[in-house]
């Protein structure tokens, strides 16, 4: 990944009559990065991917590619193309002919395309005899790896995706979100990708650009993203998370509301300190919150009752809830599993490093 | 379950197929075996030949059928190539619109084909509705452009206009959108996008649209007897006649079977080159 940039989005506004679905973005992507845009649905992802790959005009604004301006290029003159959500395959035509299409539009030759197609076939593990085979007879993850390969055949400077994996069963999802990072890495080639799913897009992306009601609320490479989110709405969007309000009291100390606090001063030190008076939200993650036995401490104490355990696989997640009456999500690998049971009492702890401020 | 609904589908069925074998194969079986009677008989009891058919040779009855035939085709070829943006713009562009088309295009089935030919006569013969208010303002009239084969193509082009555009739309509303718009992204043209995506995948209505009219023009009559004053004489007119006037049922039969053929031909090879249960819905399971 290198840090020039291939597409650049300025101020870029979309509106259907009175409703403004992107609301002014500006972006640069990198030449061979691999981009995520995540945000629930409605939050205008899926319109902003067709406004960069030319199907749907801009409002305002205007996309550079390598500095040529480009928003008023037709989609079919544009050398970017999408993997979309349905995958669009052609129902009429062959696993070849699909692949091969981009080609055939370019007036190469039956033998090269031919060619090119086995070549991208292999590259994405489709046997080759699926070649003269009809797309429909297909199964989702080889019609998934189609329309990949017919996207690659026309080796676009970006390549976008539009929530391909969305309509696979979890195992096949999990798989191929590994496949496409792989060839992310193999091609070298510049992927966007949006997804309202924060687990793909950590796994796969090297940045991740949050988006809600039109805008982009924050960009940043992914475990930033996860660690240091800049508000609340990408702190409860990335993941199941402890917020709790507070408020600077001066001299590197912080006072909250259901948790008790003792940095010690040090609040300075580790970027969570607050102006006197001001408030600040404190984030911590479910996984670095640790049971406490009496007697031990810890930077920050909560008390209170354990009400649930569930199991998540590898992990172990609990819900306790706290003497002020809000719930805390606790998650604890499966051999530190906590030696108790429901309706315990409990002391919850965790350290001043693991810790984040919000401050909006 | 399963053997119970098709026991009760085939015992449902049996009524509305009994009337279709009396009405609809009986006669067409007897219409057959008259052919192959010698010419002029009215009777089944006959010691068969082909007279009837040698007729077609000899009279030059085929030059009739081609005329048909010839005719039928042009009219094709032009209501697919008018219909197409209509029925394009219904399927995908007009929205609420489509419906206002759809009851225009139906209410003019309310009046009788052969009362609007003769509206068309009326409206365009010298001295008629336009040709005669020009003379009349302008004192310049022009000639009818009556009686002649272009007129006649186009009458069967305005009569059989339905038959065309409402399968067209329903073959075009099954193309996907996304499927038009990734050959765009892939570089397509508009032109490329028409014939790599839209025609193959609106196939079945245009197979349905154009046996549809080719068939109903190939057999057509009024047209050519109305708007085209018998300028030539089309295969149904030589039918009527041998049945009516020429006495000559063997000769009805045989002209009839060679129609009825050839369209068969034409019917089963298209309806077999193209999935009709997409158009049709699917069958069950």
């Amino acid at each position: 990944m290198s840090s020039e940039t291939i597409l650049r989005l300025d101020n870029i506004v979309k509106r259907f009559g009175d409703f403004t679905a992107v609301d002014g973005v500006s972006l640069d992507i990198y030449e061979g990065e691999f981009l995520t845009i995540v945000g629930p649905s409605g939050s205008g992802k899926s319109t902003l991917i067709r406004l960069l790959v030319g199907m749907d005009e801009l409002t305002e604004g205007s996309l550079w590619l390598r500095g040529e301006r480009i928003d008023q290029t037709p989609a079919n003159k544009r050398p970017t193309c999408m993997v979309f959500q349905s995958l669009a395959l052609f129902p009429h035509m062959s696993v070849g002919q699909n692949i091969e299409f981009p080609l055939k539009i370019r007036g190469e030759s039956a033998e090269d395309r031919r060619n090119r197609a086995l070549e991208l076939m292999a590259l994405l593990r489709l046997p080759e005899h699926y070649y003269t085979k009809g797309v429909t007879q297909c199964s989702g993850g080889e019609r998934q790896r189609i329309a990949l390969a017919r996207a690659l055949a026309f080796d676009p400077e970006i390549l976008f995706f539009d929530e391909p994996l969305s309509a696979l069963d979890f195992r096949l999802r999990k798989a191929l979100e590994k496949e496409l990072k792989d060839l992310h890495e193999r091609t070298g080639k510049t992927f966007v990708y949006i997804t309202h799913s924060l687990e793909e897009a950590m796994v796969m992306s090297d940045r991740i650009a949050i988006m809600n009601a039109g805008q982009f609320v924050q960009i940043a490479e992914s475990d930033d993203i996860y660690a240091r989110p800049n508000s609340r709405f990408v702190a409860e969007f990335m993941g199941e998370v402890n917020l709790f309000g507070v408020e600077g009291t001066g001299s590197g100390e912080l006072h909250g509301n259901g948790v008790e606090i003792h940095v010690n001063g040090r609040a300075d030190e580790f970027g969570i300190a607050l102006a006197p008076g001001k408030q600040g939200t404190l984030m911590v993650r479910p996984e670095f919150v640790k049971f406490l036995s009496s007697g031990e401490t810890s930077d920050f104490v909560v008390r209170g009752v354990l009400r649930a355990e569930y199991a998540l696989g590898s992990r172990i997640q609990y819900k306790v809830e706290s003497a002020d009456g809000s719930n805390l999500i606790v998650e604890n690998l499966r051999e530190d599993r906590y030696q108790g049971h429901v309706g315990d009492s409990v002391i919850l702890g965790w350290d001043i490093e693991s810790t984040h401020m919000i401050v909006e | 379950m399963e053997r119970l609904d098709r026991k009760h589908g085939t015992l449902s069925s049996l009524p509305i197929l009994t009337i279709l074998l009396i009405s609809f194969v009986a006669p067409m079986l007897v219409v057959a075996a008259f052919s192959i009677m010698p010419r002029k008989v009215f009777s089944l009891f006959n010691i068969p030949d082909l007279s009837a058919y040698a007729a077609l040779l000899e009279h030059g009855y085929y030059r009739s059928l081609l005329w048909s035939l010839g005719m039928a085709f042009v009219s094709t070829i032009i209501l697919f190539l008018i219909s197409w943006p209509l029925a394009y713009g219904m399927a995908k562009v007009f929205r609420k619109f489509t419906l206002v088309i759809t009851i225009a295009v139906v209410i003019s089935l309310f009046v009788s084909e052969n009362i609007r030919l003769f509206g068309w006569v009326l409206t365009i013969m010298k001295g008629g509705l336009i040709e005669g208010h020009l003379r009349a303002l302008t004192g310049v009239g022009f000639e009818s452009p009556l009686y002649n084969v272009p007129i006649i193509i186009f009458s069967l082009v305005y009569v059989y206009f339905p038959f065309m555009l409402f399968p067209l739309a329903q073959g075009i509303s099954m193309v996907p959108d996304d499927a038009r718009q990734a050959a765009a992204d892939l570089g397509a043209s508009r032109w490329r996008v028409l014939f790599e995506i839209d025609l193959p995948l609106a196939a079945p209505g245009i197979v349905v649209g154009s046996l549809l009219s080719f068939v109903l023009a190939a057999g057509a009559l009024a047209e050519s007897k109305i708007l085209g004053g018998q300028t030539v004489i089309v295969i149904a007119d030589e039918i009527e006649t041998a049945f009516t006037y020429g006495q000559d049922w063997p000769l009805g039969s045989a002209l009839s079977m060679v129609l009825i053929v050839i369209i068969a031909v034409l019917a089963i090879y298209g309806i077999a080159k193209v999935d009709l249960d997409a158009i049709m819905g699917k069958k069950a399971e």
